[in-house]
């Protein structure tokens, strides 16, 4: 499924989603209407950072300098950006 | 300290802001009690800030604006911008009407984040009927389509019971033709006002079997693009629902007087709830009798208390039980462990053949007279 992420694509958050950092769960969360979904840690990592400005392969190669320890992160990086475009928190052109 | 209350109590993560009992329709299975009428002493523009910040201070995140018709409300526009302000999600629950094109846009410029729009029924007709009003149906078509067109997120919300849950399909061609988000299908849950209209409201078993295929067959055509959701009533299961996730667990209710509740309808119960005119909200959900009367599950009876599944449906909803045994700490009869599960089945039995007609009792304020001590 990651295979189907390219690295070009500009990921822009739906409209109906909202990206939030909550002090209270000490985590990233995302709101729509009437419920939430809490990131995990990385999930929030890669989410705060899609400000439809930066590409997949930019925020890759953030994350790969942040942590540059983590092995496999581009491929998990990828899988998740497969499941916020499979779930439409995000879109892309 | 009272040894009684969890230590650990998590803050509430929905806050509903039931800002009026006024509202222009009179659908009968409203959730609002009986006796609104006689409620009065709304809370003012600066009580309602208050109890957000401090909901909010606490870790709320949802906040729904609801009633009544929040849109009476003058204020409403306000108590939005401030609750963009504390970093909440607002809902906006509505009949849709009362508004119009440059409300919409002023509550989007205000921050709120997505509308919720009931609809009694597909047709105008029908929808009027349930509504108690001639222009309602007109209306909120234009309202929905209006909220889509200035970028909300869309939830429309059907009520389902005996007189329009055969029209499933046309509901969902009309949701779909407005390009709703989400659509609600709630069968109605026997509280308030719908309690007093149960037996007309009732829908037979076959009924929600066939309205259950057509979903299915909906959800399947639409895939993604709409989700639909289905409420599944309660009476026809034979294991009570998790009421509320837990008495106090993460739902917070504020109603127009200013009375909290651990649920909408729980203000029937004979028990204190804390007043935010008096409470404040963090002290009011750790430590006021009312929202600790049912945390955990010390207060189960049999045979709730011994049950294998008792962490699963906390021995279900308070209010039905009180509604239908007389004591709110009875299991909830729905379940068919309870010795009073009889009281569901022999109203379902009255439900499954032709139900003697009688009037709707429509929801206002001379019925809300007429009908308080009843």
């Amino acid at each position: 499924m990651s295979d189907s992420v390219n690295d070009d694509w500009i990921p822009r958050f739906n409209p109906h989603f909202r990206l939030q950092w909550e002090p209270a769960q000490d985590a990233y969360v995302l709101l729509y209407p009437e419920g939430m979904i809490k990131l995990n840690f990385s999930g929030g990592e890669i989410l705060c950072r899609c400000d439809g400005e930066k590409s997949v392969g930019q925020v890759i190669a953030e994350l790969r300098q942040k942590f540059p320890e983590t092995e496999n992160i581009e491929a998990d990086i990828k899988e998740f950006f497969a499941t916020a475009f499979q779930r439409r928190w995000l879109t892309h052109e | 300290m009272n040894d009684t209350i969890p230590a650990e109590i998590k803050p509430p993560f929905w806050l509903l802001a039931e800002l009026t009992y006024r509202c222009p329709l009179q659908c009968p299975y409203c959730s609002n009690p009986i006796e609104f009428a006689s409620i009065k002493n709304e809370l003012t523009t600066d009580d309602w800030l208050r109890v957000m910040r401090e909901a909010r201070e606490m870790g709320a995140v949802q906040l729904g604006f609801s009633g009544g018709e929040p849109l009476v409300r003058e204020d409403l526009t306000e108590l939005v911008a401030e609750a963009r302000r504390l970093g909440f999600y607002s809902n906006l629950i509505t009949s849709g009407v009362g508004m119009n094109a440059d409300k919409i846009a002023a509550l989007k410029t205000a921050g709120l984040d997505h509308i919720q729009i009931s609809f009694q029924a597909s047709s105008a007709a029908l929808n009027n009927y349930f509504a108690g009003s001639d222009k309602a149906f007109s209306q909120k078509l234009a309202m929905a389509q209006e909220v889509k067109k200035q970028g909300y997120p869309m939830v429309l919300n059907f009520v389902l019971h005996r007189g329009n849950v055969d029209q499933v399909d046309q509901i969902l061609e009309l949701s779909a033709q407005l390009q709703a988000d989400y659509v609600e299908l709630a069968n109605t849950q026997y509280y308030g006002w719908a309690f007093h209209n149960r037996e007309q409201l009732l829908p037979s078993r076959e009924q929600l079997q066939k309205a259950e295929v057509l979903v299915n067959q909906y959800r399947e055509k639409l895939g993604d693009s709409m989700k639909i959701i289905f409420v599944v009533p309660d009476y026809y299961e034979t294991r009570p629902k998790r009421c509320m996730n837990g008495w106090g667990d993460i739902f917070l209710t504020v109603t127009p007087d200013g009375t909290a509740l651990p649920c909408h309808s729980a203000r029937q119960l004979p028990i204190e709830f804390p007043n935010v005119r008096d409470w404040s909200i963090a002290d009011l959900w750790r430590a006021s009798p009312g929202f600790n009367a049912f945390r955990g599950d010390t207060w189960m009876r049999e045979p709730c208390r011994s049950c294998p599944e008792k962490s699963r449906d906390l021995g279900g909803c308070r209010c039905q039980a009180f509604m239908l045994t007389g004591d709110a700490a009875n299991a909830d009869p729905v379940c068919d462990k309870s010795p009073q599960h009889h009281l569901i089945t022999e109203s379902l039995a009255k439900a499954q053949g032709e139900v003697a007609e009688q009037p709707l009792i429509f929801r206002n304020w001379q019925n809300s007279q007429r009908h308080s001590h009843t």
